[in-house]
């Protein structure tokens, strides 16, 4: 048992400080240090995506990062992405395309999302399943979730061109 | 899964990694990304009693190209790799390997460094490394040395790298000509069932110059000289790939295991090899 440190996380843009050990996942340190419960623990060995958040711009699964790694970050979860009365684009097209069942995976599905159509809003259909890749679902059979996203694009660039 | 307990250090530069390397021995060991050592320590197949992030080293992430001659350093990402648009004119065959490795969140964490260094059998860069003859900068106490990546990998996880060194960079010619990293997998994420990294180069209709390796069919990359050989003064056509193919076949020593027997991968190798050959001088 080593000493714990004094970690600082900025997490959907507010500051959070607490003493973890080094070794702790970052998935953890978020559920049982700061009750961020949103991103899942799904298989813990950095295949499914259940637990993807972003970290200084990059999706990373956060069950393969100490919380030491990440002392200092920026992190944003599904928690910063949507509030139950104001979902984000996202989450609406996945309840109207029917783009979950469980909902086990949908936190780190619309966390990946989220950046995929940040670096390209206008993806195919192949980019989508390409860069959704890392996420597994073992429900949907993935139709509904590239549906879902694809939508979600479409409804991203039309309220841009809106605006402009 | 829980790691066992460690000393967690991120120093700011490479003298700082050293002394620190130098101070614990072999009890200390350097994380780029860590999706390949943390895994590894969550199974507690590896226990690093003091692990070295070096994510504020700086100078490590640099990606230079000048005068022909490419430069990565060692924290250089796979995602960084990909959308790199000089090094995609350059070297288009780093772009083509690294969106076969792993998912898209694995490449914003994994690392050319790691992934050149680490020693594991299933990485994808050290065969290209092998193919692009590229040299491989190791810092350690007594300073800087370079060794050819065909010359680096000595067994599973055994490498020419001493305990307090450090990879610091990678660097190889612009290449020239057609390539090709075909990668047989049984599905996304997995490591290779049988790889191949091919460079071509043609001259008249022929085949000028050729370089080839094979990606975890050995317990280290294998650079088969004598397949590239088989294709050199050819036309390309399927008796010089066959030719090429059977060389390979007789460099490489597959073990069997949850990717399959041995005739299988062997199988796979040739149809691989035979695929990535195609596509290189397609490109040529």
């Amino acid at each position: 048992m080593t000493d714990k440190m004094h970690v600082k996380l900025n997490v959907n843009g507010e500051d959070r400080e607490f003493l973890a050990e080094p070794r702790e996942l970052l998935i953890y340190a978020l559920r049982e240090h700061l009750n961020i419960t949103g991103p899942h623990v799904g298989c813990d060995t950095s295949h499914c995506g259940a637990c993807t958040v972003t970290i200084d711009g990059k999706s990373v699964k956060s069950c393969t990062m100490f919380v030491a790694q990440a002392n200092g970050a920026e992190i944003t979860t599904i928690e910063g992405i949507g509030k139950p009365d104001a979902l984000h684009v996202l989450q609406e097209s996945f309840r109207e395309h029917h783009g979950l069942q469980c909902g086990f995976c949908t936190p780190g599905m619309i966390t990946r999302a989220t950046k995929l159509l940040e670096e390209n809003p206008n993806p195919t259909e192949e980019d989508v399943r390409f860069g959704m890749s890392g996420n597994i679902c073992r429900c949907t059979g993935y139709q509904n979730i590239v549906k879902s996203i694809l939508s979600a694009a479409s409804e991203l660039n039309s309220a841009k061109e809106a605006a402009q | 899964m829980i790691p066992a307990a460690f000393d967690y250090y991120r120093p700011k530069n490479m003298d700082d990694v050293i002394a620190l390397l130098e101070e614990h021995g072999d009890d200390a060991r350097v994380m780029a990304g860590g999706h390949s050592l943390i895994p590894m320590m969550k199974l507690r197949m590896a226990e690093v009693p003091h692990l070295i992030d070096l994510q504020d080293v700086s100078g490590l992430g640099d990606i230079s190209i000048s005068g022909g001659r490419i430069s990565l350093g060692a924290m250089v990402s796979q995602h960084e790799l990909i959308n790199h648009e000089g090094l995609n004119a350059a070297a288009p065959i780093l772009r083509e390997a690294a969106l076969q490795i792993a998912d898209p969140q694995v490449r914003y964490m994994g690392t050319i460094g790691g992934n050149v260094a680490n020693g594991d059998p299933g990485n994808d860069m050290p065969g290209v490394m092998q193919c692009l003859d590229a040299e491989i900068e190791l810092l350690g106490p007594e300073g800087s040395r370079r060794v050819a990546a065909r010359n680096y990998y000595e067994s599973a996880y055994m490498t020419d790298r001493e305990d307090d060194e450090v990879l610091v960079s990678i660097s190889f010619n612009a290449p020239a000509g057609g390539f090709a990293y075909e990668k047989q997998k049984r599905k996304i994420g997995d490591y290779a069932t049988a790889a191949a990294a091919v460079q071509m180069t043609k001259s008249g209709g022929q085949v000028a110059s050729a370089s080839i390796a094979m990606t975890n069919l050995s317990d280290v990359p294998v650079w088969s000289e004598a397949a590239g050989a088989a294709l050199v003064g050819s036309a390309c056509d399927s008796a010089a790939v066959k030719a090429a193919v059977a060389a390979m076949l007789g460099d490489i020593d597959p073990t069997e295991d949850n990717r399959g027997p041995v005739a299988f991968k062997r199988h796979v190798a040739g149809i691989i090899l035979s695929r990535a050959i195609e596509r290189a001088w397609q490109r040529a």
